[in-house]
């Protein structure tokens, strides 16, 4: 069907292309095609070596509660059982994913020994001459669990008093740049434009969690290679992302393992935890024998990481004439029990709003919450899907509330070539409009004649171009005693601590422009103002490369520090 | 009772590779003295089709055929470092890593060519045919092959070249949430068409039109793949999926296909795609990474396409036929809006 189904509009933006190219566009068939079609292309599940050892995880059967004792002599006996580890058998027990960016503090054990916070969550690992065995010896092992108060919904956690999820977020709230309890996004005014907007709409939004659903579940199989190395067949999306946190995790110095794996069925997200690489890898240490750790289908749904709920409140201000004039986000993502990549979800998240439209006043809190359920973790459009379902949602009601057609709304409100966004960079390469121009041809949708004659490439810049004239500030949400040392932070320098912060008043965000502390920063000119937004300029760059390898060579004695731009600890 | 027909539009942009930057990918390539070229890597092929597109960007760039170039991927001990496969970053990071290398290692290559030729390799062109010739004179040619051979065997040269491409991590300021969120944008519209049974208050998706900007298709057959399977799962994530159907309760969880519930063949909508390339001035020969926003706007195309149909607004993912009926019930039936 597809060939009646699909088109190809080159005369759109032609002036812009070479279309003389003579391998790329062409419709060249993959190379990898015929092993995939016949069944023979290697996964990490074929590299079945003699006498494998299989590993299954003991889990929670808790929201949240404090292990009094966990009991392996059992499970130890269990026929077929070689081994049980526990927290204690893993050299570092605690990693957050993104200390490889230094996006938060380790916050999550590999096996779980004090306490769990989430049904699923792993306790004991079992390894056993076949699944069956290892599934029987998990089943034998007996924990002494003390049920603790939970909390699921993420408004019911950043209430006083709510069950604390990580003891180091007391608010159940990631700490951004040592700072805040949230992200902000602040342009113009955005209260001062809700009061003179002719309409404003309110909605609120809920993005579901999902399961990235791969044919191939997420699973490794490890090996001792000679040399005193580790081979590592693995489903990962990231090969040196999963290595460098096997690497920190074991304590192993990175030439020590031997990582392979390319051909991957289906990621969609949910294969860049690295969960499954430390704890294999582990295994073959302990036994001397070839390991594997996979999920099965329900581990895949109920363990493995989804993407994360999310719910948003839009309000926008709109005049007559169908000119959205202020956007105000409040966000919350469902981070589940651990960060692993939501503090990053929420910064992309961020960068994204007020979405594809010109809007001369945008607001945005954008919080990542701990609440008792699995962690959240990448997915296909992460960061965006959910709140683009949210903004597209809304512009629905808010088309219909000044009576337009939703597509000429759009278009209307869409950003150009040269208008300034809500990040304080200058648009570019913009084509939102001839997409809705398109659609609209092909669905019958009459445009009036100047949607019609509407370009992303013209009526941008100029006026558009510039900073709102002045920026309401507040302090809303400020934290004390955490120290960021670089990341994501201006006007400090790596290393050094916070100053000093004051006790936190009532959060101080202001109704009124003029009500203190809110602090209003007069507009400079962006650092990428009429120039296309480059690469970022010199003044962000780190000093050393963000996610290097670890060191190779003489295993280092030190645990390895991946912490290469900054670190984000508590004092 | 009756069915009801609606139809609902979004338009959405999508950052391409990871937000702040600070993700690089490496590439290495080099030539074997039969002039056939490996394009080494460690990035993953997730099934989206990466090694065919670095494939043929770097037979685009070395000016061979395609036939001519092998990507071999993912050793850590014999690829160089890439961030991995996710955030659309793809075709974008590795590809502009490729070219890289795949232009230095053309350089050699046109070197040892005229060194065999006697001439400027300034004045050197490929025929995208394995052959290289002297501009504007095709008769003074030597094939990429021999070229190799005496590059190797004769002049004791190495056919390679490194390549990296790197956005530097851009910083984030917690006042204003001033940031540099990557370099480009892919974009796209979709108008979808339901029907909604206000008996039973399922949704069937009848149709969908979409327009993608993508910057260049690298290859068609791929993007189009990307598309499809995209729109689909945009489709699931609207009326179907969720991990926690009584959310932020955690009971009743699907623990296998049974009941974790996606559209089957007999739920998919004819899809009527309309390709659009605006290059990106910094994306491999302008691409953009159609991988992830192609399910975006098909979520709340859906929803608005309900309340088109019934005059309902569901807030919350998924549209289940439980929560349409509640809102119809609370409405007191179904009110067309027919507005598009």
């Amino acid at each position: 069907m597809s060939d009646s189904m699909i088109e190809f509009r080159k005369d759109l933006f032609a002036d812009e292309r070479d279309d003389r190219l003579t391998v790329i566009g062409k419709p060249v068939r993959r190379q990898d095609i015929l092993g995939h079609v016949t069944g023979r292309s290697p996964f990490f599940d074929d590299h079945l070596f003699e006498g494998l050892l299989h590993l299954r995880c003991a889990r929670s059967p808790h929201h949240h509660a404090r292990i009094r004792r966990i009991d392996v002599t059992e499970a130890e006996r269990s026929p077929g059982v070689v081994r049980v580890l526990t927290g204690r058998d893993v050299p570092c027990n605690l990693n957050t994913l993104l200390s490889l960016l230094d996006f938060g503090i380790d916050d999550e054990p590999v096996l779980s020994g004090e306490r769990v916070r989430y049904m699923g969550e792993p306790v004991a690992a079992v390894i056993a001459e076949s699944e069956a065995a290892a599934r029987e010896g998990a089943a034998k092992v007996r924990v002494d669990y003390e049920p603790l108060p939970h909390v699921l919904d993420v408004e019911e956690a950043i209430k006083p008093g709510a069950p604390v999820v990580l003891d180091i977020y007391p608010g159940n709230r990631f700490i951004c740049h040592g700072k805040y309890d949230h992200q902000k996004l602040r342009f113009g005014d955005v209260e001062a434009a809700l009061r003179t907007a002719d309409y404003v709409v309110e909605g609120r939004y809920q993005m579901s969690p999902i399961e990235q659903a791969p044919i191939e579940t997420c699973g490794a199989i490890a090996a001792p290679e000679t040399n005193d190395r580790y081979v590592c067949y693995t489903s990962t999306q990231a090969l040196f992302f999963s290595l460098a946190t096997t690497s920190k995790v074991l304590r192993l110095p990175s030439s020590r393992l031997h990582f392979i794996g390319g051909t991957v069925g289906g990621g969609f997200g949910g294969k860049v935890d690295s969960i499954h690489e430390p704890l294999a890898i582990l295994g073959a240490m302990l036994t001397g024998r070839p390991v594997k750790y996979a999920w099965d289908r329900e581990e895949e749904m109920q363990v493995g990481g989804p993407r994360g709920a999310e719910r948003w409140y839009i309000t926008d201000g709109v005049m007559r004439d169908g000119r959205i004039v202020a956007r105000k986000f409040v966000g919350y993502f469902d981070s589940g029990a651990y960060t692993r990549l939501t503090s990053y979800a929420i910064m992309k998240a961020v960068g994204h709003l007020p979405g594809p439209y010109t809007i001369p006043n945008v607001y945005a809190d954008v919080y990542c919450v701990f609440t008792n359920r699995t962690p959240a973790t990448a997915m296909r459009g992460f960061g965006i899907t959910g709140v683009d379902f949210a903004i597209e949602a809304h512009m629905d009601k808010v088309a219909e509330v000044v009576g337009m057609n939703p597509i000429e709304f759009r278009i209307l409100n869409s950003y150009r070539d040269g208008d300034m966004k809500a990040h304080r960079r200058i648009a570019k390469n913009c084509a939102l409009i001839e997409c809705c121009q398109v659609v609209a041809e092909k669905a019958g949708v009459a445009l009036s004649p100047e949607a019609k004659r509407a370009s992303s490439r013209q009526g941008g810049g100029g006026e558009r171009a510039q900073l709102p004239p002045r920026t309401a500030l507040d302090e809303k949400g400020r934290v004390e005693g955490f120290a960021a040392h670089g990341y994501a932070r201006k006007g400090h320098r790596r290393g050094a601590p916070d100053t000093p912060v004051r006790p936190s008043p009532e959060p101080a965000f202001a109704r009124t422009s003029s009500a203190l502390p809110a602090r209003d920063i007069a507009s400079k000119p962006p650092s990428t103002a009429g120039a296309p937004p480059q690469p970022a300029p010199a003044r962000a760059a780190p000093s050393q490369p963000p996610l290097p390898s670890p060191p190779s060579g003489p295993a280092p004695r030190a645990p390895i520090r991946f912490s290469s731009i900054s670190g984000l600890r508590r004092r | 009772m009756a069915l009801h027909r609606g139809r609902g539009f979004a338009a959405v942009n999508y950052p391409i590779g990871m937000n702040l930057g600070g993700d690089p990918s490496q590439a290495l390539v080099h030539a074997n003295p039969d002039g056939k070229f490996t394009v080494t890597l460690s990035s993953i092929d997730l099934g989206q089709g990466m090694k065919s597109v670095v494939r043929q960007i770097a037979a685009e760039t070395l000016g061979v055929p395609v036939e001519d170039v092998y990507v071999d991927t993912a050793d850590s001990d014999t690829g160089p470092h890439c961030m991995g496969s996710f955030a659309s970053r793809g075709t974008h990071r590795v590809g502009n890593a490729v070219i890289q290398a795949a232009q230095e290692a053309r350089a050699i290559l046109l070197e040892a060519a005229a060194e065999e030729l006697e001439v400027d390799a300034a004045d050197l062109v490929t025929d995208g045919e394995g052959n290289i010739h002297v501009r504007g004179t095709p008769a003074r040619t030597i094939t990429v092959m021999a070229a190799a051979q005496a590059a190797q065997f004769r002049q004791g040269r190495t056919i390679a070249g490194r390549g990296i491409f790197l956005i530097p991590l851009s910083d984030v300021d917690p006042e204003t949430g001033e940031m540099t969120p990557v370099s480009c944008f892919a974009h796209a519209a979709m108008l979808v068409e339901v029907e909604v049974d206000d008996e039973t208050g399922e949704v069937r998706v009848l149709d969908m039109k979409s327009a993608y900007e993508v910057g260049r298709a690298l290859n068609p057959k791929l993007v189009e793949q990307q598309l499809r399977g995209g729109a689909w799962m945009g489709m699931s994530h609207a009326l179907w999926e969720t991990t926690e159907p009584c959310y932020p309760d955690r009971s009743h969880r699907p623990v296998d296909f049974t009941h974790y519930l996606m559209p089957g063949p007999g739920d998919l909508a004819p899809h009527h795609i309309s390709i659009l390339e605006r290059p990106a001035p910094d994306g491999p020969y302008g691409g953009k990474g159609p991988g992830e926003m192609c399910a975006n706007p098909v979520l709340p195309a859906v929803v608005n396409a309900i309340y088109d149909a019934v005059g309902v607004r569901i807030d919350e993912l998924p549209a289940t036929p439980e929560k349409i009926l509640r809102a119809l019930k609370a409405q007191g039936g179904a009110r067309p809006k027919r507005r598009l």
